[in-house]
């Protein structure tokens, strides 16, 4: 096991060194200096040399990358220009809200998209089937910001059940901060239950017409504890993993949803940082994700490996 | 994605039809596929025939027809400024299809030649593509295309661009493993052995047999696509006001739910139902070039 922990980490390194490069390079796409884009519409001299020597402009590009990667190492991810704020203390002010999100969006996904797709699986063809079915192309085809939108429409403006937008922290109010994220993470988890939903369908037909699946029903077993100890047990370890890359997929749908819902997440931080040409936190946020996706990646292995024992040796 | 690779032996059956006619075929008998077929012809037609068939200028204001709900008049009801929304819709379709199309093309033809490279290859130059594949794949799709549509500005070519450089890490993938696959089959041995030079076996018997699977892989990034054209359209990041895109229309729909709801309904019932569509074709494509369904 720690052999394979070892291997997988070395295999980080070359990643998430390209990941840097190109994380840096995206800077360097902007026409003109980059002095005066960080600098926005300061145009004194002076701001734009101290500039450039806080950000290493003055440098060859290779200095250049060697400095940015030397502070991101020591979790300095820059300043944020707009609000005069290091990106890093930003993003971890904003990530438990979006963490607070994927948790309950990848509650809603399992319970959902876990009991359909055995369900589908053990009902092939029938109409639950193709309910199932249904269910998991609605979630792969609709835009998460129009879904959104309707259950604003829905839940907020005709049944005034929901608040529209807004966001109350957990800790000031448990109920209030359930009723003002449960939209965008039904909207969120709607995507993981049709991703779920597919896995589990296929991973438990697989399951189903297997030899020890067989073998148990001929010792005469019933169907409930064939499907439940036997097939779902061995079916669910690929979907353990699909589960841990779900919520880095996340990542990606919050950043609308929580445009949509006015939430103060990670998502919407970088948003903000898009239209206030926040350029520093723009890359601050693409270089947390990132490590976040890969170490979510990692963990995913591991469980893989923890949970099937043949791949130990 | 092994499950992709196309069985080479598919070339010919017993029968003599045809490997394309005989998946063609078997693409017809899916009716999910059908009606995706459906869906998308039509709303191609839309796009093409957008300036005969809309029944007005989807720029035109109307300030006299602000925010009218759905009538005979104009059937999904106008915008906060009086322009027609069908005839946004339809027009909106240019953008999303072209979209879909263009970044798709710009993610294959960058992904397949370097995946084309690593699978045929290999050694070194896989090990780097492969290392700057992972790379990508490590920053999830939408904040890599919202970053580099930032980077890049905010317009309809620039978030397409966007969409196909962030979508190209899936095609080298791809590409590698559905080579890596033929490479190996006794037809690619026999044309090396009676002395082919690479380029020769790579275009001409290798590129023949991965293309069904990346028709597969196409069909349902073109969908992905979508979603992501009107999501940076949505952000502002995509196509331009006044130019119609069923994003856009969305994020200013957003502003008048209580007093014009139908402003949302038709722009996401268009994108829904161009994904969905894409996705049913993808999935019948897949299904029919699957050899385990001969």
């Amino acid at each position: 096991m720690l052999t394979f922990l070892g291997k997988r980490l070395l295999q980080l390194v070359p990643t998430l060194f390209f990941v840097s490069v190109m994380i840096f390079v995206l800077q360097h796409l902007l026409p003109g200096d980059p002095a005066l884009t960080i600098a926005g519409e300061e145009r004194d001299p002076a701001v734009l040399a101290q500039i450039r020597a806080q950000y290493h402009l003055d440098q060859p590009l290779p200095q250049q990358y060697l400095a940015w990667v030397t502070g991101v190492l020591h979790g300095d991810l820059g300043e944020s220009i707009r609000m005069k704020e290091s990106v890093r203390n930003l993003i971890l002010a904003k990530l438990p809200v979006t963490l607070q999100l994927a948790v309950m969006a990848i509650i809603i996904g399992l319970s959902i998209g876990l009991p359909a797709g055995v369900v589908a699986a053990v009902r092939k063809d029938s109409a639950w089937d193709y309910a199932a079915s249904v269910l998991a192309l609605w979630g792969r085809s609709t835009p998460a910001f129009w879904f959104g939108i309707l259950l604003i429409f829905l839940f907020s403006v005709k049944l005034d059940w929901l608040p529209a937008s807004g966001y109350v922290r957990p800790s000031e109010d448990l109920l209030r901060s359930l009723a003002s994220t449960i939209m965008p993470a039904f909207v969120l988890g709607n995507v993981a239950a049709a991703a779920l939903m597919r896995h589990t369908r296929s991973a438990m037909l697989d399951a189903l017409s297997s030899d020890y699946v067989r073998t148990a029903r001929a010792k005469g077993l019933s169907e409930r504890a064939v499907i439940l100890k036997h097939a779902m047990r061995n079916a669910l370890t690929p979907v353990i993993t699909v589960g841990a890359l779900e919520l880095g997929e996340f990542l990606s749908g919050t950043v609308l949803t929580e445009q949509i819902f006015s939430i103060p997440g990670v998502g919407k931080l970088i948003v903000d940082a898009v239209f206030n040409r926040d350029y520093a936190t723009v890359q601050g946020v693409v270089v947390a994700t990132a490590t976040i996706y890969v170490t979510l990646n990692l963990i995913a292995d591991l469980l893989y490996v923890l949970v099937n024992p043949r791949l130990r040796s | 994605m092994a499950e992709l690779a196309f069985d080479a032996t598919l070339a010919q059956d017993d029968a003599g039809e045809s490997a394309s006619r005989r998946a063609l075929r078997r693409l017809l008998r899916r009716k999910g596929a059908v009606v995706g077929l459906i869906v998308i012809a039509l709303f191609v037609a839309a796009a093409l025939l957008a300036p005969l068939i809309a029944p007005y200028d989807p720029a035109a204001q109307g300030w006299t027809a602000v925010r009218k709900p759905p009538s005979w008049l104009h059937w999904f009801g106008t915008d906060d400024v009086g322009r027609d929304t069908l005839s946004r819709v339809i027009f909106g379709a240019r953008a999303s299809l072209l979209a879909g199309v263009i970044s798709v093309s710009i993610a294959v033809g960058i992904g397949g030649p370097l995946g084309m490279c690593a699978g045929y290859l290999g050694g070194f130059v896989d090990a780097l593509i492969s290392r700057l594949t992972d790379a990508m794949l490590a920053c999830p799709y939408l904040i890599l295309a919202i970053a580099l549509a930032a980077f890049l500005g905010p317009s309809l070519g620039n978030a397409m661009i966007a969409i196909g450089i962030a979508a190209t890490p899936v095609f080298v993938r791809l590409t590698r493993s559905l080579v890596m696959a033929v490479k190996v089959e006794d037809y690619v041995e026999a044309a090396r052995a009676v002395g082919n030079p690479r380029w020769r076996i790579a275009l001409v018997h290798i590129l023949p047999n991965i293309l069904p699977g990346l028709a597969v892989q196409a069909s349902l990034s073109i969908a992905a696509a979508i979603i992501a054209e009107a999501s940076l359209s949505f952000l502002g990041l995509g196509q331009q006001p006044p130019d119609p895109s069923w994003g856009s229309m969305l994020n200013s729909a957003q502003r008048f739910l209580s007093n014009a709801p139908w402003l949302a309904v038709f722009p996401g019932l268009a994108i829904f139902l161009t994904v969905m569509s894409f996705n049913l074709l993808g999935d019948g494509l897949r299904d029919a070039l699957d050899p385990r369904e001969r």
